[in-house]
């Protein structure tokens, strides 16, 4: 069954807060995270047997900085909310502090995340 | 208006693939952190910027620290062990992601054909995405 009416940018006046924005951070992260591996996969693939150049110009902006400080928050991200998921799918008396655990999510996310991204941002402006 | 069949009730299709999805997460996420402590204790903390460490627990491929300040790299960091690891991680990551793409096509496709064309491509880009990884993993 296809939707018939065109829901458009109003489907975000459905307020459903910090699960909600979860829930689509956790698909664009997935999706974003496929199109990553499949890519690095061929690639990596086509380097390794082929030696190609193309490959070899995508491996080395996989390689850079920039996109590690993205597919960090996206791995991470996208684990860290899989395990929230696991854990409040067994165990679903859980699921009645739902959100202070999305919070919780956020509080652990943060300090991690900010302090990897900021060693490598600083070994990287110092080239070690 | 057309009708929707409810789901079955009892072990389906939907129901393994519910299962797998979380069990494939949760042991990629213990695969990781096996990935990431064998590292520290091969001596990452002293071989290793933040960067290769984050490759390498992604994905323990030797290719991915071989820009560090490991000596040998065929020493503890290439064999038999982390090719078995990557094949696991590699095996659990495919399948959990094409899963992840053939939920979002059955979420927005109705009963059209695209959608059996579309669930055809992706089972073939799971094959293909598997033999290639393998692949990659053994000749590297």
């Amino acid at each position: 069954m296809v939707l018939k009416r065109n829901v458009g940018l109003k489907g975000f006046r459905y307020r459903g807060g910090g699960p909600m924005w979860a829930w689509i951070l956790h698909r664009v992260s997935g999706l974003a995270m496929v199109l990553f591996v499949g890519m690095h996969i061929l690639a990596s693939f086509s380097m390794q047997q082929f030696g190609s150049d193309l490959a070899t110009s995508l491996n080395i902006v996989y390689e850079s900085v920039y996109f590690q400080i993205f597919i960090f928050f996206v791995v991470f991200y996208h684990g860290l909310n899989g395990l929230r998921i696991i854990i409040l799918d067994t165990w679903p008396q859980t699921l009645e502090y739902q959100r202070e655990v999305t919070w919780l999510q956020w509080l652990i996310f943060i300090p991690v995340y900010g302090l990897t991204v900021a060693i490598m941002v600083l070994n990287n402006i110092s080239g070690s | 208006m057309t009708t929707r069949t409810a789901p079955q009730i009892g072990f389906s299709f939907e129901y393994f693939m519910w299962i797998f999805t979380r069990i494939s997460g949760a042991a990629l996420i213990l695969l990781a952190l096996a990935g990431i402590a064998a590292a520290f204790w091969m001596g990452a903390r002293t071989q290793l910027d933040v960067a290769a460490l984050m490759r390498w627990t992604f994905f323990p491929n030797p290719n991915h620290v071989v820009n560090s300040e490991i000596p040998d790299v065929t020493l503890g960091w290439a064999n038999a062990y982390w090719q078995i690891m990557q094949m696991m991680i590699a095996f659990f990551g495919v399948s959990h992601g094409i899963n992840g793409l053939r939920v979002v096509v059955e979420d927005y496709m109705g009963h059209t054909w695209w959608r059996p064309l579309l669930r055809g491509i992706l089972f073939l880009l799971w094959l293909f995405i598997l033999i290639v990884a393998v692949y990659v993993i053994l000749a590297s």
